[in-house]
């Protein structure tokens, strides 16, 4: 049994004119086995809620909690917080010239279990990963996400996802960007992840398609900083007919 | 014949090159009291190195003199050290003869032990040769070089240089490529170790459809001071060079240089240039000097740019690495060999590659990468 409990959260960035406050109490409640998607408009803080929990410098969180099977992750640094079991598939994955696929993912499992991970069968299953992620063999030896489409980019972040197998991920917008194709391979890639029952997802998505696909056990609606509704699938088809706008509405009440 | 601005005139001979005084534009960024010796020059003695190990099949070695020298067809010094370094020592020549096709590299080891020495060295490299030539100094020397590397017709020639110095070595010269019709030269510098190590280097073409890149690393730790000096001469048309150079300063009073001049002649049209340099500070109290110059005569080219970008690590990079449960220091060692291996696996000569990559590693394992407090994130305040 596996838990991800945000409560309470409260997160400022630094601007130009002084602090400003992005997320104003953030609860959010994730265990083993759910996938849960977050939907809400541009500049909610969706993204400011993905990069708070994985522990990005530039977002402060000035109360509330996040816990992971009972640790506090906010007083963690960034690789603590992933060793803890906590993964963050990024909207816009960050070029590292230089430094391979595969030395990165080397260096990735080495950092979070401890131990070099076993030469034999090691190649063998990133090569693995990167084809179920329709990634030729050849992207082991090129530099981590240089170069790549918005696409491949997505994929690797996927196939991070299946290498590093950790407890908890957060998708951000993993599915914008792909073609008809690749989002079925991405979902698919969620849901072998999904499989074991021991993992959980939360899904920060603009699209119910990826939601035909990864099969949402929750869905929240995010506004202005906050959950703002919360249902069932059913929630996002009624978004995608209706949109936003009562939701805005009613944050603003 | 117009001479660019940006250089003083070459000269064969010594009086031409008055012992600086650091005002020059060439010289302004270079400390000068270490360099004192190599500017008094020493009267011609025997005290020469050697260098010269078992030479390949087909390739021969000769002293020449000056006269021969001029003939031969290389680079006059751009500089007082280059122009003592011809005046104090025989000039040697290494010939690699038309056609010749090298499988390996030739490998050229200089060690010197403490003590002032010069060398002016041509590699003479026939029409269509293939080859790769490595020219690695070491040990505790101050040393000064002329060293010309000229390279005949359609040859496809790899040039490595590393210097790997001892702390307290001095080493300052010229390297020099003169490049003939439809070449191919591949030039690779590492500079690592020494107190100060200061080169010009510079290309120029005899014929049209030379290809010339250009890559560099070096790593300046505490005091050392690093300098390098580029000067293509696009004096020929449909000629090309790129020029990537990138460095990395650590510690108190380190300190590098780079100078990347670019001359395109007014005959030299539709050529392609393009000439970068990046520096990454991984910690306070380092410096790098960064300028770019170019300077175009005629507009009928193909394309001319640089960039040049001195920095500290990229936070987004770090916690990207980060995030996947990498520690903040290995994070840091991974980015440092990412910028520099991003130009090693250019070189397309994987042994040369990987001694450089292990060159690097070893430099990496002396560097105190840990974060500073201040770069240590807050955790939440308490409430
Ligand atoms: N440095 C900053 N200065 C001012 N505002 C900022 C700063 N950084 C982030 N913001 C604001 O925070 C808000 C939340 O941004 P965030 O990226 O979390 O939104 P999002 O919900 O992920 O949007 P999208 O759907 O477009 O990805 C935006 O309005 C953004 O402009
Ligand atoms: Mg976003």
């Amino acid at each position: 049994m596996s838990e991800l409990i945000i409560s309470g959260l409260h997160v400022e960035v630094e601007t130009e004119d002084g602090p400003k406050e992005i997320l104003k109490g953030v609860d959010l409640e994730l265990r083993n086995g759910e996938v849960h998607a977050i939907m809400g408009p541009n500049g909610s803080g969706k993204s400011t809620l993905a990069y708070s929990i994985a522990g990005h410098p530039k977002y402060h969180i000035t109360s509330g909690s996040v816990r992971l099977d009972g640790q506090e992750l906010t007083g963690l640094s960034v690789d603590e917080r992933a060793k803890a079991g906590l993964f963050l598939a990024m909207q816009y994955p960050i070029e590292v010239p230089g430094v391979s696929v595969a030395n990165f993912l080397r260096t990735a499992k080495t950092a979070l279990s401890g131990e070099a991970p076993k030469v034999r069968t090691w190649v063998k299953d990133v090569n693995a990963a990167l084809e179920r992620l329709g990634l030729d063999p050849s992207f082991s030896s090129r530099s981590l996400n240089e170069g790549f489409s918005g696409g491949e980019k997505k994929r690797n972040e996927i196939v991070q996802l299946e290498v590093l197998n950790p407890k908890f991920a957060i998708l951000d917008e993993t599915d914008s960007g792909l073609d008809i194709d690749a989002l079925r391979i991405v979902s698919e890639g969620v849901n072998r992840y999904m499989e074991s029952g021991d993992h959980g997802v939360l899904l920060i998505t603009h699209y119910t398609r990826i939601l035909n696909y990864v099969h949402p056990d929750f869905v929240h609606v995010f506004v202005d900083g906050r959950v703002v509704t919360e249902g069932g699938a059913e929630l996002a088809d009624h978004l995608e007919e209706e949109g936003y706008d009562r939701f805005i509405q009613l944050a603003k009440a | 014949m117009t001479e660019s601005h940006l250089h003083p005139e070459a000269s064969w001979e010594l009086k031409d090159h008055p012992i600086p005084t650091g005002k020059e534009e060439i010289w302004r960024f270079t400390p000068l009291a270490p360099l004192a010796p190599l500017f008094a020059g020493v009267p011609r003695s025997e005290k020469r190195l050697h260098w010269v190990g078992p030479l390949p099949d087909g390739v021969t070695h000769d002293c020449y003199s000056l006269a021969e020298c001029v003939a031969a067809g290389g680079q006059a010094p751009f500089d007082r050290i280059a122009a003592v370094a011809v005046a104090s020592d025989k000039a040697a020549y290494i010939d690699f003869p038309a056609g010749l096709v090298l499988d390996e590299p030739y490998v050229m080891d200089v060690e010197a032990p403490a003590g002032v020495y010069y060398q002016n060295l041509n590699l003479v490299i026939g029409a269509r040769a293939k080859l790769t030539v490595v020219l690695r100094h070491r040990g505790q020397a101050t040393y000064g070089e002329l060293l010309n590397v000229i390279v005949g017709e359609g040859a496809e020639v790899n040039f490595v240089s590393v210097q790997d110095w001892d702390a307290g070595s001095v080493h300052a010269g010229q390297h020099s490529f003169t490049i003939g019709k439809d070449a191919q030269v591949k030039s690779v510098t590492a500079t690592l170790g020494g107190s100060l190590v200061r080169l010009m280097e510079t290309a120029s073409f005899t014929a049209p459809g030379g290809q010339l890149e250009q890559f560099g690393i070096y790593f300046a730790d505490a005091g050392q001071f690093l300098e390098h000096r580029l000067f293509v001469d696009h004096n020929q048309p449909n000629t090309v060079s790129n020029v990537d150079y990138r460095g990395a300063l650590q510690g108190e009073g380190a300190r590098s240089v780079w100078v990347g001049d670019v001359l395109i002649r007014k005959q030299a049209e539709n050529i392609n240039t393009y000439e970068s340099n990046k520096n990454l500070l991984l910690t306070d109290g380092c410096r790098a000097d960064s300028v770019p110059n170019l300077e175009i005569e005629t507009g009928e080219i193909q394309g001319a740019g640089h960039s040049s970008t001195t920095g500290r690590f990229d936070d987004e990079q770090l916690f990207y690495l980060r995030s996947r449960g990498i520690p903040e220091t290995e994070a840091r060692r991974l980015v440092v060999h990412g910028f520099f291996a991003d130009i090693i696996r250019r070189i397309g000569v994987p042994e040369v590659e990987q001694r450089l990559l292990a060159e690097v590693e070893r430099e990496l394992e002396q560097v105190d990468l840990s974060p500073t407090p201040a770069s240590l994130e807050q955790g939440i305040e308490e409430k």
